[in-house]
C-alpha cells in the first residue's frame, strides 16, 4: 500500500516536472502578449502625436511672396485718417492695394499680382496702420500671403505652369514657407493661406468659462450634499442614479437637449458661447460630482468628530474642515472633465456651433466657433492647405488638454494625501 | 438693462444690507451681558443680505424672462403696427428687425414698413425696463426691511443662514435630476411629433433608410427604417470596436496590475490616461486621413473590390482603440477589487502568474470586466465624431466591414444639420434616434452600474 | 512522544536532535524596504511533527512562515537574506522553481479564501495547474481523497459543484487545506487558519491538523498558545524579528528558560 502510493506519487511527480516547461512558456507568452498590448496602444498614441506635430508644423507656415512695395509718393493718404474709423478702407481708397499689385507684377512678372493673396495688401495696411511711419519711406520690403494655388504648386499640385513659376520663384529666393504668427491670431477664412484660430480659440474660452461657472458650484455642493447631508431615502437614491447615467450618457444627447430646451428658449442666440457652455456644463457636472464625492469621502470621519465636538454646526464642519481639505481632489475631476469638454464636438453641432464665423465672438452670446468644431469643419476641406492647418489646430487643442492633464496629474501627486 | 446690470445692483444692494446687518450685530453684542448673542454678527450680515438678493434676482431673472414678450405685445397694440403683414415669416422678421435697431445691435432696418416700430419698440423697452428696474429695488428693499427688523440679540441667524445654505445644496443636487428630467422631455415631446407622422413600426423595423428633408407633401413611412442604422452602429460600435478594445483593454490591464514593474507602470498609466484624453474629433481626422485609406488599400489589395474609402472596418478600428483605455481602466479596478488572498491562494499552490491570472483572477473579476464592458458598448455606439468623419452616410444593410455604413449618432448629425425645417419629419426623426439611443444606453449602463455594485459587495 | 529537552544551543541556532530536519533555515533575515522584519533567525524544522510559532503580533513569525515557501517575493520591496533549505537545496538559490518549491509547500492562509469556483474545481486546482493527473477519474480520486483527508467529504459529496464561497468558514478552511493536500504537499505552512473562526470549527481544524501529522511536515502560526500548546510537538518563540526560544512544545510550556518566553505565556504581554 504504502509502496503503490509511493508509485503514484513518484509517476505524479514526473508528470508535473514534464509539464513544467510548457507551464512557464505559457506565462512567458502571456506577459509577452500584455506587453504588446500595452506598447500598441503607446505606438498608436506615438503615431497620432507624431503625424499630427508634423502635419502641423506645416499648418503654423504659410507660402508668402517677397516684394518690395513703393510707398511714399505712391500711397497718397493723411496719416491721420488712420486713427479714424475703418483705416483700411483709407488705405484701400489711397491706392494701397494698386501699389501691391504694381510692386508684384514688377517682381514676379506679368501676371505677378495673381500671384498674391485675396487681399494680401490687408497685411501691409494692417503693418502700416499699426506703424505709420512706414509712409514717409520710398518703399517697404514684405512678405504677403501667396495665393492657394501657388501655395499648392509650391508643394508640387496643380498646373505644371504655375509649378514652374513657383520653382522660379523659390529659386530666386522671392517665395519662401515662413512661420505665420497670424495663424494665432486671424479667424476662420474660406483660404487657407488666410485663416487662423484665434476665433475658435476664444469662443472655446468663453464656452469653457460659462460651462466652469455653471458646472463648478453646482457640481461641488451636489457633491456636498450628497456625501455629507443627503438623507438615505428614494430621493438620494434617484439623484445619484441620474448622476451616474448622465456621466455615461452619450455626449450627442446633450447636444438634443440643448437644442429642443436652451435653444428653444432663447432661438436668437444660436452658435453662441453661452448656450454652448451651458449644454456643455450639464454634460460637466456629473464629473466633477463623481470625483468630488470621491474626494470628500476620502476625508477621515475623525476630522469630522473633531469639529462637531468643538460644537461647530454640520454646516461649519462641512465648510471649514471638510472642503478644504477635499479641494485637491475636487479641482482634479474639475480639469478633467472640463479638458473632456474642451475636446468635445458633437453637442455643440446640434445647438448650431458649425456655422462659418469669420471673425472672433464679441459677446457671449454672440455667433462663434470652437475650437474642436472648427477641426471638423477644416477637416472636410480638400485643399492640401487646409489639412496642415487643420493638424495645426489639432496640435493647438492637444496642447492645451496636455496642458490641463498634466496641470491634474500635478494637483493629484502634489496634494494626494493618504490618512 | 442688461442682466450685468441688474446682478450688480442686486449684488451692491445686498453688500450694503450685509453690512448694516453686521454693524447692528456688533452693536447687539457690545451690549449684551457678556458679550455673547446667539449667532455671529456675520450671520445676521448673511441673513439680511440674503434677503435682499434673493428675491430680487429671481423677480429680476423672471423679469428678463417675460418682459420681450411684453413688448412685443405693447409694440402691436401701437397704431404703427398696423402696417405689419397679419401673420408669417415676413412679420416675425420685421418685428426683429424693429427691435434689433432699437436695441442699438443694427444701425438700419431693411424693410422700410419696420421703420415706423423702431420708436414705439424704444419706447416700450424703456418702460418696461423702468418698471423691472423699480419693481426689483422695491423687492430687495422690502426684503431688507423685514429681515433687518427681525435682528435681536436672541435672533437665530446662523440656523437660518445655514438652512438656506441647506437648500441651496439640494437644488444644486436637483439639477442633475432636473437635466434627466429635460433629457427625457424633451426627447419624448419631439419622438411623439416623429410618431405622429411615421409609424414606430415602419421606423424600427423598416429596413430602408433615405429620408429627404428638403421633400414636402405627404410623409412616406417607408423612408424611414431604421434597421441598417442599428445595425451599423452595432457592427460598428459592439464588434468591431469591441474586438479590437477588448483584448487589448484586458491585456493591457493584466500587465499594468500584474506584470509591470513600479517604473514602467508610472509610465504607461498616464500614457493610457492621454490615449483617453485625445478628442474624438482628432481621432475622427485620425480615421478618415489616415487609416480610413490605408484600410481601403488593404483590403484591394488583397482582392476586395468593393472596398470603399468610408469604410465601417476603419471607424470600429479607431473607436477601439479610443475605447482601450476606458476597458482596460475598468479591468484594472475589477482585478484590484479582487482580494489579495484569492492570489496568494493560487500562487501558494505553485500556480504560474498566468495561471493564476486566467483561472482565478479574470474569472473571480468577470462580472466586473463585463459591466466594463457593457460600458465601453454604451461609450462606443454613443461616440459621434469618429463615425461622422469616418463612417460615412450610406445606409447598408451588409455584414461586409469594408462598406460604407452609417449609425444613428451620424444621422442624428446629418438631419439637424442639414437644411430640412424643423418640423420636417426627417429633422424630428434625429430625437427619435435619439430616444433609442438614450435607452439603449441607459439600459446598458443601469445593468452595468448594478452588476458593479453587486460585484463590490461581494468582496467587501 | 514528547521527547526529552534538547541541550540549550549555543547563540540563536536550535537544532532539532530528535527528529530529521526538513526545513532547516541559517541566518535568515527578510526585509520589507529598508525595514528589518526578520533579524538572523536560525531553525530546523522536523519532518514528520507540527511546528507551532508563536509571538506577539508583529513579531514576524508569519513575515518568517511566508519566506518558507517565498510568498513573501509577491510583496513588492521584500528581500531575503541567508539560506533556506528544504531536504538540504536552497529554496532561495537562482535556479529554484518557484511553481514547483510551492507544489511542495503547501500554505493556507488566515482567511479562508476559496476560490469562487465549485468545490470540486478549488480541489481540483491545483492537480489540474500542475498536470500531475492522466485522467478524469484520477483527478476524481485526488478530489475525493483529498476531501476525505481534510474531513470535509461526508458534508459536501453531494454538492460538489456548488460554490466554494457558499460554504461556512470553517468549512471554507477544510476546503483551503483540501485544496493544498490535493498538489500532494511535504510541507504544509498554516498562517494562523482558525483565527477567522469560531470555537467549533476551530477545534475541528486542530482535529484534522492532527490527523494530517505525520504525513506532511505542518508549521502553525498562532496567536493562541492553547492552540500551540493543544496541536504541535515543536514550538518556536518569535519576539521583534527573533526567535526567543525553540524547543519541544512541553518544555516551551512548562520549563521556559528564557525570561521572555516564560512572560508571554503566562499573559504579561503579548
Amino acid at each position: 500500500m504504502s509502496d503503490s502510493f509511493e508509485q503514484i506519487q513518484a509517476a505524479r511527480r514526473a508528470r508535473m516536472q514534464a509539464g513544467l516547461a510548457r507551464r512557464y512558456a505559457a506565462d512567458r507568452r502571456f506577459r509577452l502578449l500584455g506587453l504588446s498590448a500595452i506598447v500598441f496602444s503607446a505606438l498608436v498614441l506615438a503615431f497620432l502625436l507624431v503625424s499630427m506635430t508634423s502635419n502641423g508644423i506645416a499648418g503654423f507656415q504659410r507660402a508668402e511672396l517677397r516684394l518690395t512695395v513703393p510707398l511714399k509718393g505712391t500711397v497718397l493718404i493723411d496719416p491721420s485718417r488712420l486713427a479714424q474709423a475703418d483705416p483700411l478702407g483709407g488705405l484701400e481708397s489711397a491706392g494701397l492695394p494698386m501699389a501691391v499689385d504694381g510692386a508684384a507684377d514688377q517682381a514676379f512678372g506679368a501676371g505677378g499680382a495673381g500671384l498674391l493673396g485675396n487681399s494680401a495688401w490687408r497685411d501691409l495696411g494692417q503693418a502700416i496702420i499699426d506703424k505709420p511711419a512706414m509712409l514717409d519711406q520710398p518703399e517697404a520690403t514684405v512678405s504677403l500671403p501667396a495665393s492657394d494655388d501657388l501655395a499648392s504648386a509650391m508643394r508640387g499640385g496643380g498646373e505644371p505652369a504655375l509649378q514652374a513659376t513657383a520653382k522660379r520663384l523659390m529659386n530666386e529666393g522671392k517665395l519662401v514657407r515662413a512661420f505665420d504668427w497670424g495663424f494665432l491670431v486671424r479667424s476662420d477664412a474660406t483660404s487657407p493661406q488666410a485663416v487662423g484660430i484665434w476665433g475658435a480659440l476664444k469662443g472655446s474660452m468663453m464656452t469653457m468659462l460659462v460651462t466652469l461657472l455653471l458646472a463648478f458650484p453646482v457640481g461641488v455642493l451636489s457633491a456636498l450634499y450628497l456625501e455629507e447631508y443627503a438623507p438615505r431615502n428614494r430621493w438620494t437614491d434617484l439623484i445619484e442614479i441620474s448622476i451616474n447615467n448622465l456621466a455615461a450618457v452619450p455626449s450627442i444627447i446633450f447636444g438634443l437637449l440643448g437644442l429642443a430646451v436652451f435653444l428653444g428658449l432663447f432661438p436668437n442666440w444660436r452658435s453662441a458661447p453661452l448656450i454652448g457652455g451651458m449644454t456643455l456644463a450639464l454634460m460637466t457636472m456629473p464629473v466633477i460630482v463623481i470625483s468630488g464625492r470621491n474626494a470628500i469621502k476620502a476625508v477621515p470621519p475623525s476630522i469630522r468628530d473633531a469639529a462637531l465636538a468643538m460644537g461647530a454646526s454640520p454646516i461649519q464642519v462641512v465648510f471649514h474642515h471638510v472642503l478644504p481639505l477635499a479641494l485637491p481632489g475636487i479641482l482634479t475631476g474639475t480639469i478633467i472633465g472640463m479638458a473632456r469638454a474642451l475636446g468635445e464636438t458633437a453637442p455643440l453641432l446640434m445647438i448650431g456651433m458649425r456655422a462659418f464665423v469669420a471673425s472672433a465672438p464679441s459677446s457671449f452670446v454672440a455667433p462663434s466657433s470652437v475650437l474642436p468644431v472648427q477641426i471638423f469643419l477644416w477637416s472636410d476641406e480638400i485643399d492640401r492647405g487646409f489639412i496642415e492647418r487643420t493638424s495645426a489646430a489639432i496640435v493647438v487643442l492637444l496642447v492645451f488638454l496636455l496642458l490641463m492633464n498634466g496641470l491634474a496629474i500635478y494637483l493629484r501627486n502634489r496634494f494626494e494625501k493618504r490618512w | 438693462m442688461s442682466p450685468a446690470v441688474l446682478l450688480l445692483l442686486a449684488f451692491g444692494l445686498g453688500l450694503v444690507g450685509w453690512l448694516a446687518a453686521r454693524s447692528r450685530a456688533w452693536a447687539f453684542r457690545r451690549a449684551a451681558p457678556g458679550g455673547r448673542i446667539h449667532s455671529l454678527p456675520n450671520f445676521h450680515a448673511w441673513y439680511v443680505a440674503l434677503w435682499i438678493a434673493v428675491p430680487a434676482l429671481l423677480f429680476a431673472f423672471a423679469w428678463n424672462a417675460i418682459s420681450p414678450g411684453l413688448i412685443t405685445q405693447s409694440v402691436l397694440a401701437d397704431p404703427a403696427a398696423s402696417v405689419l403683414p397679419a401673420f408669417g415669416f415676413e412679420r416675425d422678421s420685421m418685428l426683429s428687425e424693429a427691435r434689433a435697431v432699437a436695441t442699438g445691435s443694427a444701425a438700419a432696418v431693411f424693410n422700410t414698413e419696420a421703420q415706423g416700430l423702431v420708436e414705439p419698440f424704444r419706447a416700450a423697452i424703456l418702460r418696461y425696463e423702468a418698471i423691472g428696474l423699480i419693481v426689483t429695488v422695491l423687492i430687495a428693499f422690502a426684503g431688507g426691511a423685514f429681515s433687518f427688523l427681525r435682528l435681536t440679540p436672541d435672533f437665530t441667524a446662523r440656523t437660518r443662514v445655514e438652512r438656506a445654505v441647506m437648500n441651496l445644496l439640494l437644488f444644486a443636487s436637483l439639477v442633475a435630476i432636473l437635466t434627466t428630467l429635460g433629457i427625457v422631455a424633451s426627447l419624448v415631446f419631439e419622438t411623439a411629433r416623429f410618431f405622429s407622422m411615421v409609424s414606430p413600426i415602419d421606423f424600427l423595423f423598416g429596413t430602408h433608410w433615405a429620408p429627404d428633408p428638403m421633400s414636402s407633401g405627404a410623409v412616406d413611412g417607408k423612408q424611414f427604417g431604421a434597421i441598417p442604422l442599428f445595425w451599423g452602429t452595432i457592427y460598428i460600435g459592439a464588434i468591431i470596436a469591441m474586438i479590437v478594445a477588448i483584448p487589448l483593454g484586458l491585456m493591457s490591464a493584466i500587465y499594468l496590475t500584474q506584470y509591470a514593474s513600479n517604473g514602467v507602470r508610472q509610465v504607461m498609466k498616464p500614457l493610457l490616461e492621454i490615449l483617453a484624453g485625445v478628442p474624438t474629433v482628432v481621432y475622427g481626422y485620425f480615421a478618415a486621413l489616415t487609416v480610413a485609406p490605408a484600410v481601403r488599400d488593404a483590403a484591394q489589395a488583397i482582392g476586395i473590390a468593393s472596398a470603399s474609402t468610408e469604410s465601417a472596418v476603419a471607424a470600429g478600428l479607431v473607436m477601439g482603440v479610443m475605447i482601450i483605455p476606458f476597458v482596460s481602466s475598468m479591468a484594472d479596478d475589477s482585478i484590484a477589487a479582487v482580494p489579495q488572498a484569492m492570489r496568494d491562494g493560487s500562487l501558494a499552490m505553485g500556480a504560474t502568474k498566468a495561471e493564476t491570472i486566467r483561472k482565478v483572477l479574470v474569472p473571480a473579476a468577470l462580472p466586473g470586466i463585463v459591466a466594463g464592458v457593457m460600458l465601453a458598448i454604451s461609450r462606443a455606439i454613443g461616440e459621434t465624431m469618429i463615425v461622422v468623419m469616418a463612417a460615412g452616410a450610406s445606409a447598408n444593410l451588409t455584414a461586409n466591414p469594408f462598406q460604407s455604413m452609417t449609425t444613428v449618432t451620424f444621422q442624428i448629425v446629418a438631419m439637424l444639420t442639414g437644411e430640412g425645417s424643423f418640423d420636417h419629419p426627417a429633422t424630428l426623426s434625429a430625437f427619435a434616434l435619439g430616444m433609442v439611443l438614450f435607452l439603449v444606453t441607459l439600459t446598458l449602463n443601469f445593468i452595468a452600474l448594478r452588476v458593479v455594485k453587486r460585484y463590490r459587495e461581494a468582496y467587501e | 512522544m514528547n521527547a526529552p529537552a534538547p541541550a540549550a544551543a549555543p547563540a540563536a541556532v536550535f537544532p532539532d536532535p530528535v527528529a530529521e530536519a526538513k526545513i532547516s533555515a541559517k541566518n535568515v533575515s527578510v526585509f520589507y524596504g529598508t525595514k528589518r522584519a526578520i533579524d538572523d533567525v536560525s531553525i530546523d524544522i522536523p519532518r514528520s511533527y507540527v511546528t507551532a510559532f508563536i509571538g506577539p503580533s508583529g513579531c514576524g513569525k508569519s513575515t518568517f512562515l511566508r519566506s518558507l515557501n517565498r510568498m513573501n517575493d509577491t510583496i513588492p520591496g521584500a528581500r531575503v537574506e541567508g539560506e533556506i533549505l528544504l531536504d538540504g537545496e536552497d529554496i532561495y538559490r537562482s535556479k529554484m522553481d518557484v511553481v514547483q518549491l510551492r507544489a511542495r509547500v503547501g500554505m493556507v492562509f488566515q482567511k479562508p479564501n476559496p476560490f469562487p469556483k465549485s468545490i470540486y474545481d478549488n480541489i481540483a486546482y491545483g492537480p489540474r495547474i500542475h498536470g500531475v493527473t492522466g485522467s478524469k477519474s484520477e483527478l476524481d480520486g485526488i478530489v475525493e481523497t483529498s476531501l476525505q483527508r481534510a474531513g470535509l467529504w461526508d458534508e459536501v459529496k453531494d454538492r460538489l459543484s456548488d460554490s466554494g464561497t457558499a460554504l461556512s468558514g470553517g468549512q471554507q478552511q477544510r476546503l483551503c487545506i483540501a485544496r493544498a493536500i490535493a498538489v500532494d504537499p511535504e510541507v504544509i505552512l498554516m498562517d494562523e487558519p482558525c483565527s477567522a473562526l469560531d470555537p467549533i470549527a476551530t477545534a475541528r481544524i486542530e482535529e484534522l491538523i492532527d490527523e494530517l501529522r505525520g504525513r506532511y511536515a505542518i508549521v502553525i502560526v498562532t496567536h493562541s498558545m492553547q492552540q500551540a500548546a493543544r496541536v504541535s510537538q515543536r514550538t518556536a518563540f518569535f519576539h521583534i524579528g527573533k526567535i526567543v526560544e525553540y524547543g519541544t512544545t512541553s518544555d516551551i510550556f512548562t520549563n521556559p528558560r528564557e525570561e521572555r518566553t516564560k512572560d508571554y505565556i503566562t499573559g504579561r504581554y503579548g
